[in-house]
């Protein structure tokens, strides 16, 4: 045996090991601040003022006063009537805005693959190239057209959509937002479905919508997982167009926005965060972990196929 | 694995349990039937809604909400009051795109003036006018116009121009409260020559240091020289080169970098502002110059009062044309919808009926001279509003806040601060300023 084959394997589990080491040291490092939040989430306002999350670990002290105040609103006026309304607006705000632009992007993506017609390799560039537009650069025209509508001099070419304000205002720009990116990544996935599958189901008598219902949808399901997931986590954690469509008020506004104010005037009530913070990411994290072996699924889709 | 995950689901329906059986929600007492009475100018607001956008957030936003109840169960009015800690960028953003609230409680004059240049602003309605001009100096009624033209009326407020001090430690010395600038010099020396400090000061604040020493500087321009070169120094009409602003420098040198009065100067660069009024209750110093915040950055258990460790007498005029200057900050009504509701609301917001309920609910400060000083129950509160809705005080905002960022929270303080700590001339510092403020 030569001496790098003797070498090898002993090196191998050197290597190993070490990887192991650093990647422990890696998750610990990165999960440490959100324990430490968990932590502090079960404390009383005082304790996290006085000493740090690790002292529960000698004087464990534990209370639901910040999940209480938060969910429910406090006994005095501190915090009005807590987050549920608008964890509740945020499921309102993020199932249709995931939805629209699937069932929207889904479409296009099979169209613009196995359906051949002039130009359509033009327009799928076009749209991916849609992407580049910065959401801020768009924010005031697109309230504008919302509120206003669009005129060239007194002709009315878009009318008002009167929706600023409303659910719909929050869920159209999401919906536009998401589009280029959807429509390219279904795309990919689609179009490496096997031909003939589409020309054994065209032989059959099927049309197109026959063959995108019952061979590319079930087909495409990873793939519209792992975008869902995406698009779930985006919109969830989105605070500025939900500012800027519709307003931060009880109605209508999502958990970012009673967030980002929870911490009060005085920035007295952080206590109220640690809480809200974990209040708002159950949801995703329950979504995540549902769909999460779609996710893994999904991301490899592309380069294996 | 499955009898780990077993008990991990336990723990959580035992947590999840357990949290369920700790939310005793107590359901807020029915408050007695409303006195309509002072409501009764009020009419056609029935089933209407009005929105307002405002920086203020809970708990004082919730109080908000609480001062007017009775005005919308009398009414029949709906507001609906929105708080967020980016309204400076936000409203910007709404009003261009049409989709601005009816009104804003605007917190800076630069903000209102920049609305009122996109034109969706609406001028203050006569109901607006008429409390405006009943209720409050015509120093803040300026503050609220654009170009001389009316818009928002205020509607919150606080003050900068108190000097804290020890009302104990003033009784056992024999000391008594300046209502002049020459008496205050004057108990200043008196306190040197007993061996005392006179004067505390720290203007160290993290990343803001300085910032305590250019309110220094703006309460002795207002006192020197009035309304009209105080905001022309804000706009950079008049330099800080001008020999007035260099004049109004040396007097604050004179009094806080005074070796008689402050022991030594440059540790006023080093000391924090939090501490530097530490020692007010022992005698360790006497007299600390800041805003009515300052209060609470005592121990807990200090007893603020007139008789009390500590307490605050108002700084003093230096020039006798300019009267009663106070310097300080507030929020402003601003309309963007001429809607009969809206303008009813507007109205309600500046009257002494809105000012006094909410007086009454809480920590708050209105310059509204309808307001009775004895419904104030804080101490400070009451003589803040004594002298913020005094009708002939010369009311300023705070001019570093009002100038562009690059001085005003930049070059300003660290020009201050190399001032204070490295003994920078007073040429040196205006030439450095001046340098930084931003060309058109």
């Amino acid at each position: 045996m030569s001496k790098v084959a003797n070498h090898s394997p002993g090196r191998r589990i050197y290597s190993t090991r070490f990887a192991t080491i650093v990647v422990w040291i890696i998750t610990v490092a990165w999960t440490v601040p959100t324990f430490g939040l968990f932590v502090s989430s079960f404390r009383s306002k005082t304790d996290i003022y006085n000493t740090g999350w690790w002292h529960v670990f000698t004087h464990p002290s534990f209370t639901f006063a910040n999940y209480r105040e938060v969910l429910f609103g406090g006994g005095a006026l501190s915090l009005g009537n807590g987050v549920l309304p608008y964890l509740v607006n945020s499921i309102v705000i993020t199932i249709p805005s995931v939805i629209i632009p699937i069932a929207v992007a889904t479409l296009a993506a099979y169209s613009l693959a196995w359906i051949k017609f002039k130009g359509s390799d033009f327009l799928f560039f076009f749209i991916f190239a849609l992407q580049i537009v910065p959401l801020q650069m768009s924010l005031i025209p697109l309230l504008q057209l919302f509120t206003g509508g669009a005129h060239i001099g007194h002709i009315t070419i878009i009318p008002a959509f009167g929706i600023a304000g409303h659910f719909a205002g929050i869920w159209l720009p999401h919906t536009m937002f998401a589009l280029p990116l959807a429509i390219y990544l279904l795309h990919n996935f689609i179009s490496s479905l096997p031909r003939d599958l589409m020309e054994a189901a065209h032989m059959d008598g099927a049309n197109h919508f026959k063959v995108f219902r019952q061979i590319v949808l079930p087909l495409s399901i990873p793939a519209i997982a792992a975008f869902a997931i995406f698009q779930f986590l985006w919109v969830w954690n989105d605070l500025l167009i939900a500012l800027t469509f519709a307003s931060g008020t009880e109605e209508i506004a999502p958990i970012n926005a009673k967030l980002a104010s929870l911490v009060g005037q005085y920035g007295s009530g952080w206590q109220f965060l640690t809480a809200g913070a974990f209040v708002s990411i159950a949801i995703p994290l329950a979504v995540f972990f549902s769909l999460q072996k779609y996710f893994v699924r999904g991301l490899l889709a592309g380069s294996v196929k | 694995m499955s009898i780990r995950r077993k008990s991990l689901l336990t723990a959580a329906g035992v947590a999840v349990l357990s949290l369920v059986a700790t939310m005793v929600t107590s359901v807020g007492s029915a408050s007695a039937a409303a006195n309509c009475d002072p409501f009764a100018g009020y009419h056609g607001l029935k089933g209407k809604t009005v929105t307002i956008f405002t920086s203020i957030l809970e708990p004082e936003l919730g109080t908000m909400k609480a001062a007017w109840k009775d005005f919308e169960s009398c009414t029949g009015v709906k507001i609906k009051i929105e708080g967020s800690n980016q309204f400076e960028a936000l409203l910007p953003v709404r009003v261009k795109g049409g989709n601005a609230p009816d009104l804003a409680l605007i917190p800076q004059p630069g903000l209102l003036a920049a609305m009122v240049a996109t034109g969706k602003v609406k001028p203050a309605p006569a109901g607006v006018i008429a409390n405006v001009n009943k209720y409050y100096s015509p120093s803040w009624k300026a503050l609220g116009s654009v170009n001389g033209k009316f818009y928002a009326a205020p509607l919150g407020s606080n003050m900068k121009s108190l000097v804290w001090y020890s009302p104990t430690q003033f009784k056992k010395n024999g000391y008594t409260v300046p209502t002049t600038w020459t008496e205050m010099t004057a108990l200043a020396d008196k306190m040197a020559a007993a061996g005392q400090t006179a004067f505390c000061g720290g203007i160290g604040s993290g990343g803001a240091t300085g910032w305590p020493a250019t309110d220094w500087l703006e309460e002795v321009v207002v006192r020197m020289y009035g309304q009209k070169i105080y905001n022309d120094w804000i706009s950079h009409k008049i330099k800080f080169s001008d020999p007035k602003i260099v004049a109004a420098m040396n007097t604050v040198a004179g009094w806080m970098q005074n070796p008689k009065w402050v022991g030594d100067p440059k540790a006023i660069a080093t000391t924090s502002f939090q501490d530097a009024g530490q020692g007010i209750p022992s005698g360790g110093c006497n007299m600390l110059q800041q805003a009515s915040f300052y209060g609470s950055q005592f121990p807990a258990g200090t007893n603020v009062s007139p008789t009390g460790d500590v307490f605050a007498f108002y700084l003093p005029g230096i020039n006798p044309a300019v009267t009663t200057p106070v310097e300080g900050g507030g929020e402003f009504t601003t309309a963007f919808s001429a809607r009969p509701e809206v303008q009813q609301v507007q109205a309600f917001l500046a009257s002494a009926t809105y000012a006094t309920s909410r007086v009454n609910l809480d920590h708050w400060v209105s310059a509204n001279s309808g307001v009775p000083l004895a419904a104030y129950k804080d101490p400070i509160d009451r003589l803040s509003a004594q002298y913020l809705a005094n009708p002939k005080s010369t009311f300023v905002f705070d001019a570093s806040d009002a100038m562009p960022a690059a001085v005003g929270a930049g070059k300003e303080w660290t020009e201050f601060t190399a001032w204070f700590g490295e003994g920078k001339s007073v040429a040196d510092v205006v030439k450095a300023i001046d340098a930084a403020w931003p060309a058109k």
